[in-house]
């Protein structure tokens, strides 16, 4: 059982980063605008993402 | 004001400008677009927008249907939606309140925490299913106390808005949906964390924290469905005019509104709004009464000619000497009109609150009684505390906290694809209890059409050549009204993007487009040579979709009323066409209320569908109401839902989804009492067991989402 001490903060860890990398793209405004973004990668034109 | 005033070159604008240079104060304005479906309409309207001066960026957002225009310089929303309608995009100003905050801070909030509460749950869970299987001694030592350690801090984190709202209620001596949450997780924790260190086999950190999880999505989805807290009455003050130019002894001042006597002299420039009831002294104009009356047809006002404040003076200035000032002026008596009809509806109990009324108490009567009826039994403080906690997990409103929301988010979502902005949580209840619907005339169910009558026959004609060949539909509209007209011979014609068009007919300069671009106020206007602009009057033509709306409502068991400013020829001629029984012509807007009042009186629920600021009192007044997104900015705030779309046939499955929405909502809370049935009396009799208790709340929590999710499809 002493395999536990490895793998549950193995676990933990890796659970810990998909929760970090939600938090950052719910502030990085990933989800404002779904449909939208999904069209505006056909678009030809130059069309920079807000914020830069 | 003094914002504006600040800037130097505002103080050279007449007034009407500096009133809109005021309310641009922000640098965003939100258009609400509700055609745009593809990639080519984000560049189209980004594009036409950017191509303005004074706007720094224009962002479309393809999922909320509108569009983000940063300005730098004030820019009029109305500016910015001839720009659009000349791109051949439909756009409505919308309030920020009305759509919500792009960057609202509490949302997001809500959504970190039921991230944090997920994450945690998902282990505690895992580590509870070795639990579960049997680990004994040290190994479940162990898992309890690694389960504790994320349970802990996650739920201290997450479960802060239900301690706060409990908290809240406490300390004013009350009981809400929270109490009873916070004290079945902070109980489960605190009980399940003396269980971990005295050695016991029941922990029920991830109850506390699962319980945690799914009420917060009950939250989160409770809280996008809210009313948006805009007052119709606070807009309806909006309209007044705070400083007013006043004339004595031929000398201009400006003096504060509230300083007016009766018979003071006023004088309000091209663009300013009338503050005051009165009567004409020198001058001669046009005024809009469009926000008072519905009728978008400009009245000419010369010297005697009554005035009413909130109307708009659009082309001379005018002297006015002041009938009633201060609290006795139509407008000041349309607020408090308002504010009491609002204050009525304010009373409506939402479903969830009343159950909770009822659920809290017994809740904690059934705990305390499980608590009390153990010790007797047993004696033992510890399981009797145990049996207790069960009971309250158990019994936990999961299910119930989902029940409202997660239905109407589903329905009002629907309705939003359809073209349909639900503002108030609480709508589609009412909604589907309603039995009569009373419509406005003017703007609701007709839509004004260009018409040929105003104009003398030279101008028939210039303005049939001018709009012959042109795309944007106002264009094709005056062009359609005109048929039998021979165009005139017109030379040199451009089309001048978010302005209109112009040629030459006999030498002189012809233009038609924008009040803006031809120096008048709103509307479409025509002008021949140097003569004056003269306002394409309009005329009213029923809405897409109003005799299938009318229709299809009568044949869902609603009662129909049409009830119009005005006069009875022309109302009765649009209740025939439709196939309205019950109409009533020459209504001013205390009539309005009146007949709702009277409805109401006799038992109807009744929707009120309207748009103009005269409805504004009906539609507070009504048990529920609908108005178009062309509506007052009073109007859209007094009603529940706002149609988006020029279109009425979106409004034909409304009541559908609303019903349905309702019987969701019931079915929801049959389901929720089914678990509890059957469940509490396994907790009470001392046989629940973490597992049984997650099972319960998990079930329970996904049946009833699924339950909601079925509103997608069909009605």
């Amino acid at each position: 059982m002493n395999v536990l001490v490895i793998l549950i903060p193995a676990s933990l860890i890796l659970g810990g980063l998909g929760l970090a990398a939600f938090l950052w793209s719910l502030r990085n405004d990933q989800y404002e605008d779904l449909e939208g973004d999904a069209w505006r990668i056909l678009s030809e034109d130059d069309d920079t993402p807000r914020g830069s | 004001m003094s914002d504006a005033a600040a800037c130097p070159a505002c103080t050279s604008l007449p007034e009407g400008q500096l009133e809109k240079a005021a309310s641009n104060g922000t640098a965003e304005i939100i258009l609400s677009l509700p055609g745009i479906h593809c990639v080519g309409c984000i560049n189209g309207v980004e594009n036409a927008l950017r191509a303005l001066d004074g706007v720094a960026n224009a962002r479309v957002n393809l999922s909320m249907k509108r569009v983000t225009v940063g300005t730098d310089q004030p820019v009029s929303p109305e500016t910015l939606i001839d720009a659009l309608e000349m791109a051949g995009f439909e756009a409505r100003v919308l309030d920020a309140s009305l759509l919500g905050n792009q960057t609202d801070a509490y949302g997001r909030g809500l959504m970190t925490r039921i991230a944090v509460s997920g994450f945690a749950m998902m282990n505690v869970m895992l580590l509870s299913v070795a639990v579960w299987s049997g680990a004994i001694g040290a190994t479940q030592y162990l898992f309890h106390l690694i389960s504790a350690s994320i349970a802990l801090p996650a739920i201290i984190y997450a479960a802060q808005p239900f301690f706060l709202n409990a908290w809240r209620a406490l300390s004013v001596r009350k009981l809400n949906m929270d109490v009873p949450i916070s004290l079945a997780i902070s109980l489960a924790a605190g009980m399940s964390l003396f269980e971990t260190f005295y050695g016991g086999a029941h922990a029920y950190f991830d109850a506390a924290i699962s319980l945690t999880f799914f009420l917060l999505i009950g939250r989160y989805l409770d809280y996008r469905s809210r009313k948006a807290a805009a007052s119709a009455a606070a807009q309806l003050a909006a309209l007044e005019v705070p400083r007013v130019m006043r004339l004595r002894d031929g000398a201009r001042q400006m003096v504060d509104f509230t300083e007016l006597a009766i018979d003071d002299e006023i004088l309000v420039l091209p663009g300013g709004r009338i503050p005051v009831d009165g009567t004409v002294v020198t001058g001669n104009s046009q005024i809009d009464r469009s926000l008072l009356t519905g009728e978008s047809r400009a009245l000419n006002a010369g010297i005697g000619a009554h005035v009413t404040a909130g109307e708009v003076n659009m082309t001379g200035p005018l002297t006015i000497r002041a009938a009633t000032v201060g609290g006795d002026t139509t407008l000041r008596k349309m607020v408090t009109m308002v504010d009491q009809a609002e204050a009525v509806r304010n009373r409506y109990t939402a479903i969830a609150d009343r159950a909770a009324a009822i659920y809290a108490p017994a809740v904690h009567l059934l705990a305390l009684a499980a608590f009390l009826g153990w010790m007797v039994f047993s004696g033992d403080v510890r399981l009797s505390l145990n049996i207790a906690v069960a009971v309250l997990i158990i019994t936990c409103p999961c299910a119930l906290g989902l029940a409202v929301p997660a239905v109407s988010t589903t329905a009002a979502g629907r309705l939003f694809r359809a073209g349909l902005l639900v503002k108030d949580g609480t709508a589609l209840e009412r909604l589907a209890e309603v039995d009569t619907v009373v419509f406005d005339k003017t703007g609701t169910l007709t839509l004004p059409a260009a018409a040929r009558d105003a104009m003398d026959p030279e101008t028939q004609s210039v303005a049939l050549a001018l709009t012959q060949n042109a795309t944007h539909p106002v264009s094709q509209a005056i062009a359609a009204s005109l048929d039998n007209v021979r165009p005139a011979t017109l030379t040199d014609q451009q089309e001048h993007a978010g302005k209109g068009l112009s040629a030459r007919y006999q030498g002189q300069e012809v233009r038609i487009g924008s009040g803006a671009w031809l120096g008048a106020g709103k509307g479409t206007y025509i002008r021949i040579g140097t003569g004056p602009a003269q306002k394409i009057a309009l005329r009213s033509q029923l809405r897409e979709g109003a005799v299938d709306l009318v229709r299809a409502w009568q044949d869902a068991g609603l009662e129909t009323h049409l009830v119009s400013g005005d006069d009875a020829d022309e109302t009765s001629r649009i209740a025939q066409a439709l196939g309205i029984a019950t109409w009533r012509a020459d209504t001013k807007p205390t009539d309005k209320i009146a007949y709702i009042a009277a409805l109401a009186r006799n038992g109807a629920k009744v929707l009120m569908v309207g748009d103009g600021l005269n409805d504004t009192g009906a539609l507070a007044a009504a048990y529920a109401s609908v108005s178009p997104a062309t509506a007052a900015d009073a109007s859209r705030a007094a009603s529940d839902i706002v149609l988006l779309n020029d279109s009425l046939v979106p409004l034909i499955e409304l009541p559908l989804v609303a019903r349905a929405a309702r019987a969701r909502i019931k079915e929801n809370f049959a389901i929720s009492t089914l678990y509890n049935v059957i469940a509490v009396p396994i907790a009470l009799a001392g046989f629940a067991t973490p597992l049984i208790a997650a099972i319960a709340m998990s079930t329970s929590s996904l049946t009833v989402l699924l339950n909601a999710l079925r509103l997608k499809g069909r009605a």
